[in-house]
């Protein structure tokens, strides 16, 4: 019998912890024992990007990390863009303005990256932001609409800044 | 699909981590960024029962420039490595290769530690270190060693680190003023690795070519010098002429094999055709400085 790990993982700001089995994956973790259903898991292979998170500051793919990897780190889903508040985040508002989405499934991990993306960088080109997308892929948009969602969002993050800025916590790092 | 069950250690020391790669031989892994363990471990294609994480352990992720050098700790990840001003300055081939590397996810995660020691023939950064004459330095019970990257890699998944063996830093020597590099890949799309990929590092002394290491990713069973290409570089000035043949010695003495990437004749004319535009963008930046 594999001896379970104690584990404590700030997720959207809020300490989690609980005892797991070492080969449990963060996206599982997230889903099922947190709850937060918005990660979703497509290929389970680190090729979709469905999966991805944000991770102590980096956009990462969580179907490829175990949860004991990301003890004492600091996680944001997609839950936590628009937690607390009655608006959708900047990036989410761009997606729904430009028609970044069709069936949605890839949409949580394109948005985070996205974010990531944003927050690391201003006046993104295009070809900037389809080199951070390279690692989500949409079976049904064919890109262009996200790449537009991604610009826009760009503006709008400009204009009305982030509103995430008010939690520290989950504060995303250069 | 979740991995096989393992015993998990995050121990805080690298002398815990090697007690217990030591204490369960052949039967305990090193976990680093877990970009390529984890996705084995998936896929059942491995089954470790005792994984020891490095993820605890301080201090080992960093680039630093020093006197002859420069460092740059074995848990720095890929994309840290990418943004380095420092990296992109002095060693533009390292800069191409981790910005080509994987996507930009897998980049936030994987480290250079893993990409060397896992040596993977289609890991593109043991050629960089190569090409660089890196040096590898690898922590064990009888203490600290360095290897050169040239004499790292053994075969392919194998390299010269015992198995209570930690990688711990690398080492890249600072080159003569007038030098440079350039990593040039080739691959179909962004999750397969490369159908080939090639590193090359020069040093140039009035027009002429003083110091040239070439080296190459995926179209051997393991990353290694092309010292005969090497040779027809070395001592010249770097004409058209001299850079093609230099090519198609490399396109001749990589031992490519036909796989769902390409037949082998297909690598061979894409290994020319890249070697050809990295000699000669290693050379413009060599040039330029
Ligand atoms: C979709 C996808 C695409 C990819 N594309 C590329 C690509 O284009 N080019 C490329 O080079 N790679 C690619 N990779 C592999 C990726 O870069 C891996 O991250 C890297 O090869 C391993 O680094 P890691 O830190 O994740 O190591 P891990 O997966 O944690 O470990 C890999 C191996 O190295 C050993 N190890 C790790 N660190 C140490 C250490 N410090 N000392 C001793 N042993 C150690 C482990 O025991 C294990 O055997 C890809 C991976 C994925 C999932
Ligand atoms: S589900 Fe994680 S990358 Fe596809
Ligand atoms: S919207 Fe359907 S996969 Fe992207």
């Amino acid at each position: 019998m594999v001896s379970k790990k104690h584990i404590s993982i700030t997720v959207n700001g809020e300490a989690k912890e609980t005892e797991v089995e070492p080969r449990m994956l963060l996206a599982h973790f997230l889903r099922e024992v947190v709850g937060l259903t918005g990660t979703h898991i497509g290929c389970d292979t680190t090729n979709c990007g469905a999966c991805t998170v944000i991770m102590d500051g980096k956009a990462v793919k969580s179907c490829t990390i175990l949860a004991v990897q990301a003890n004492g780190k600091k996680v944001m889903t997609i839950e936590g863009l628009s937690k607390g508040r009655e608006k959708l985040h900047p990036v989410q508002q761009s997606f729904v303005d430009k028609h970044g989405l069709q069936c949605g499934y890839c949409t949580s991990g394109m948005i985070l990256t996205s974010y990531w993306l944003l927050k690391n960088r201003k006046n993104v080109t295009d070809e900037e932001i389809r080199a951070a997308i390279s690692g989500n892929l949409c079976r049904c948009t064919g890109y262009d609409n996200i790449v537009e969602s991604i610009k826009d969002a760009s503006k709008k993050m400009e204009e009305e800044g982030d509103p995430i800025e008010e939690h520290p916590e989950i504060k995303v790092r250069a | 699909m979740n991995p096989p069950a393992f015993e998990y250690f995050a121990p805080t020391g690298i002398d815990e981590v090697i007690d217990i790669l030591a204490k369960y031989p052949g039967e305990a892994k090193i976990l680093a960024g877990g970009q390529s363990l984890i996705p084995l471990l998936k896929a059942r294609i491995s089954s470790i029962p005792y994984l020891v994480s490095l993820s605890e352990v301080k201090g080992l992720s960093y680039v630093d420039e020093g006197k002859e050098g420069v460092r740059i700790g074995a848990m720095t990840v890929d994309s840290d490595i990418e943004n380095s001003e420092l990296i992109r300055k002095k060693f533009p081939v390292l800069h191409d290769a981790t910005e080509q590397l994987a996507d930009p996810l897998v980049r936030n995660v994987g480290t250079i530690g893993g990409n060397l020691s896992h040596a993977d023939p289609a890991n593109d950064l043991p050629a960089v270190m190569i090409a660089l004459d890196a040096r590898i330095s690898v922590q064990g019970r009888n203490g600290l060693r360095e290897i050169k990257a040239r004499d790292f890699f053994l075969d392919t998944f194998t390299t010269a680190l015992e198995a209570e063996e930690v990688l711990t830093e690398v080492t890249i020597p600072f080159w003569g003023k007038r030098s440079g590099g350039a990593y040039v890949k080739f691959k179909k799309n962004t999750w397969n690795f490369s159908v080939a990929a090639v590193a090359v590092q020069l040093e140039l002394e009035g027009n002429k070519c003083t110091r040239a290491n070439i080296a190459t990713t995926s179209v051997s069973a393991k990353s290694g010098r092309m010292e005969s290409a090497e040779k027809i570089l070395a001592g010249k000035e770097l004409t058209h002429e001299v850079i093609s043949k230099a090519a198609s010695e490399v396109a001749a003495s990589a031992q490519p094999t036909s796989d769902p990437y390409g037949t082998e004749d297909y690598k061979r004319e894409i290994l020319k055709r890249i070697t050809r535009e990295a000699i000669r963008k290693a050379l413009s930046r060599a040039g330029e400085n």
